[in-house]
């Protein structure tokens, strides 16, 4: 008796979590960086989406990595839509199979009417993603506590005339670049550098001059916070954090551009997802010339888009130039390197296991 | 004789012949077949009643870890995507130093051009790049770029055609690695795991000492681990004792003292110890206000080793006190007075009589903070920086970040053996039987 009263009772609550799970099926499943990042696209994207089709958003947090999409990929429930995605891990989850492949000739056309092939920069479609941003890793110091701050690269890693705890994302990835810029290797030549086994010993060496002062950070919302709290004296950190705790919170933070390390991020829908088609049509008026460019007006990212820079103009509640800010602005761009995604996706396994037996030590 | 009598002696004949025979039920079956059935259907039910457990048993702990131990040992990454190579290449012979014949790499490229078109999960080109980029690091575009090109290769000679495409292909060591991943089982994670690998000549060395990692980190977590148990065991011991000897309303109260942290989220308690301990946390405020220390040489108390042990400490101590009170509890005061009133000095009586009562409750809980704690993730991962990292970090980390789920799995496999030589180490030692948790 007790028994089939059970199973009934089981099958009762097993019949309404699915239908629980069936009623949230047709909402859009965003996932991205959180923070200012997510804000930024929330008003940019989804606000204008979700009025314009009446479509239901639903917006998650995580810290970048492919191993969920995999992990809801092979286990065949995907519950993510439509993700927000680094350049390496776009490339990689593609190669593997994870994504949906996405056609391009599909986007919208620029503003302009330039086809979306044609307007979006060069590099930044590929089969499974397409670009929405340029970000950069940047470093950054408190310009009241240091009035005549550092200008170069070569100055971060320069602890006798900066003192102080440096911030820095803990993982081989833009540290092994820095480290070899400030140790006088042109922005050219990093990665034909860092390709020899001489060149990433040279990095480590280098790095190994700061790592008694090094404080490590992982979500890009702990570099503006560990400034702020006095933590540390410089940091490297995602130039749009620095940026938005600088307008939006009136922090006395100064941006150091010289040998900053650009890179994308890219929308991507894994495969199998389950609201497919709304994701492509998300994906298609997100990367649009006025999304992309309303986005710039929230956070300090470039737009993927030739047609959106025109439209680029101040922060949305400051009188505060965006131009400037982006890390694609010419005068940002003197000693930069683009993140190179095929030398990470080939040395990111070795270099990490020789980065985490560097940091133990 | 009377009637009477032979009738008993009748019976009596009759009472021997049934008494050797089967004894008989009252429905006629024979008694020990009848005892049998009811016993069986009892078993039978005992049995399901347990089958709740044995399934979930089976389903949430063998069927997984049996998954894991497999994984570390099986990855068909290149036999999935390479179906016909991976069964041709068997054929060549590494140790001759000669590349692979001629039709060997006509299977390669068709194979390769074959998986390029093929986007299943699991089975394609980015698989098996990944799989050999792990053995051979930077080898994996050589892979993605050349399956781009693969399908224009349309006629032979195939291995001077893959050699125009890209003349990493020249590279014997190369195909010895294709070669041994082709295999379906491979002990190459294990290696990984063990800081060793294969050279060029395809012997199994140790890895190159930069990048020597795991089993500094495995030692580290053993040390570390043993260092807890042992704090655990100093404080806990007094904190037990007081518990057990103190009247009964003022042990409530303290005992919700051990168990108030006991009940509360990891982690809050750890999110607790990093405003505690933080360069402009409070302890250190404390110490500057009071002019122990400078405000600009605060201490580093978080983020680093010291950081882990402190929190652990703090988090696995309930674990430590509530076995040892649970023993404490039971030891009548009055052998210690027994042991007094016969002469023993305090220190002597506690040594003689007292701690050695205490053992069962020491063993059980040094057994379940030292086992708890070489497994710990979170905390580590929290407060313990880049120096106070445990084995089950990098664990995580092969998991979620490099998604090398086979050294991942490698790691956790090895971990396990280790916790089982513990725990085998410590039957032998302290008896398995002792042990009492309250």
């Amino acid at each position: 008796m007790t028994l089939t009263k059970l199973l009934a009772g089981t099958a009762i609550s097993l019949a309404i979590a699915s239908g629980s799970t069936a009623a949230f099926a047709g909402d859009l499943t965003v996932v991205s960086w959180g923070g200012a990042y997510t804000k930024s696209q929330v008003e940019a994207y989804h606000k204008p989406y979700i009025a314009k089709t009446g479509t239901n958003i639903k917006s998650e947090d995580y810290n970048g990595g492919i191993a969920e999409i995999k992990a809801q990929v092979e286990a065949g429930n995907v519950t993510w839509d439509i993700v927000d995605v680094e350049l390496s891990d776009a490339i990689r989850a593609c190669d593997e199979g994870l994504l949906e492949t996405i056609d391009a000739s599909t986007l919208p056309a620029g503003a302009d009417g330039k086809a979306a092939t044609e307007d979006f920069l060069p590099g930044t479609l590929y089969d499974c993603a397409v670009a929405n941003i340029v970000w950069s890793t940047i470093f950054a110091y408190d310009s009241s506590k240091m009035p005549n701050g550092p200008k170069t690269m070569a100055d971060f890693f320069d602890t006798k005339a900066f003192p102080g705890k440096r911030g820095l994302r803990k993982g081989a990835k833009v540290n092994l670049e820095f480290a070899l810029i400030a140790d006088g290797v042109a922005a050219k030549d990093v990665y034909s550098v860092l390709e020899t086994p001489e060149g990433v010993d040279r990095a480590f060496a280098k790095l190994d001059t700061i790592k008694g002062d090094v404080v490590w950070w992982e979500a890009g919302a702990q570099p503006p916070q560990m400034l702020a709290d006095g933590e540390v004296a410089l940091t490297t950190a995602y130039n749009g954090r620095i940026f938005n705790a600088v307008a939006g919170e009136g922090k006395p933070f100064e941006i150091v551009w010289d040998g900053q390390v650009w890179d994308l991020d890219l929308w991507v829908i894994p495969k199998g997802a389950k609201n497919k088609d709304t994701a492509l049509d998300f994906l298609a008026f997100s990367t649009s010339t006025e999304q992309l460019a309303a986005q710039a007006s929230y956070i300090s990212y470039g737009p993927a888009r030739a047609s959106s820079s025109p439209l680029v103009g101040k922060f949305h509640n400051k009188d505060i130039d965006m131009g400037p800010q982006m890390p694609t602005n010419p005068a940002n761009l003197t000693n930069a390197v683009q993140n190179n995604f095929e030398f990470w996706a080939d040395n990111a396994d070795q270099l990490n296991e020789r980065f985490n037996a560097w940091l133990a030590k | 004789m009377s009637d009477t009598a032979i009738n008993t002696m009748g019976n009596k004949a009759q009472n021997a012949a049934v008494n050797n025979g089967p004894l008989i039920a009252a429905d006629g079956t024979p008694l020990k077949q009848k005892l049998a059935k009811t016993t069986r259907a009892m078993k039978t039910r005992a049995f399901l009643l347990t089958m709740p457990l044995v399934l979930f048993i089976i389903i949430s702990f063998v069927i997984p870890i049996g998954q894991m131990l497999h994984r570390g040992f099986y990855n068909p990454a290149v036999s999935n995507v390479m179906p016909s190579f991976s069964v041709a290449i068997k054929d060549w012979d590494e140790t001759t130093g000669e590349l692979p014949s001629e039709e060997i790499f006509e299977i390669f490229v068709k194979d390769l051009a074959l998986a390029k078109k093929n986007r299943e999960v699991g089975k394609t080109v980015g698989n098996m790049a990944t799989r050999i980029n792990y053995e051979l690091p930077g080898s994996r575009s050589l892979f993605t770029k050349s399956a781009r090109k693969a399908g224009k290769i349309t006629e032979g000679p195939y291995k001077e055609a893959l050699f125009a495409l890209d003349k990493k292909w020249d590279n014997h060591n190369l195909w010895r690695t294709l070669k041994r991943a082709s295999n379906d089982y491979t002990i190459s994670f294990f290696l990984a795991a063990l800081d060793m690998k294969y050279d060029e000549a395809g012997n199994i060395t140790r890895a190159d000492e930069l990048y020597r990692i795991y089993v500094p980190i495995l030692m580290k977590t053993l040390l570390l681990s043993a260092l807890i148990t042992l704090l655990c065991f100093l404080i806990a011991y007094p904190v037990a004792y007081l518990l057990s000897t103190l009247p009964l309303a003022t042990s409530n109260l303290l005992m919700i003292l051990v168990l108030l942290p006991f009940w509360t989220s990891l982690l809050v308690r750890t999110s607790a110890w990093i405003a505690m301990l933080q360069q402009q946390g409070i302890i250190n405020n404390i110490f500057v206000f009071l002019g122990l220390i400078g405000d600009e040489s605060r201490i580093q108390m978080i983020y680093n080793q010291t950081g882990t042990v402190i929190s652990m400490v703090h988090i696995l101590l309930p674990f430590m006190i509530l076995p040892l009170y649970s023993v404490m509890k039971t030891i009548p005061p009055s052998y210690m007075r027994a042991a007094k009133s016969m002469g023993a000095t305090n220190t002597y009586a506690f040594r003689r009589v007292y701690f050695p009562q205490t053992i069962p409750g020491i063993a059980a809980g040094t057994l379940l903070v030292f086992i708890l704690a070489i497994g710990y993730y979170i905390t580590p991962a929290l407060v313990g920086g880049s120096d106070g990292l445990f084995i089950s970090n990098l664990i995580a980390d092969h998991i979620k970040k490099t998604l090398n789920w086979s050294l991942g799995s490698a790691l956790a496999a090895i971990l396990l053996v280790v916790v089982m030589v513990f725990y085998w180490m410590y039957n032998r030692l302290v008896g398995v039987d002792k042990l009492k948790f309250g």
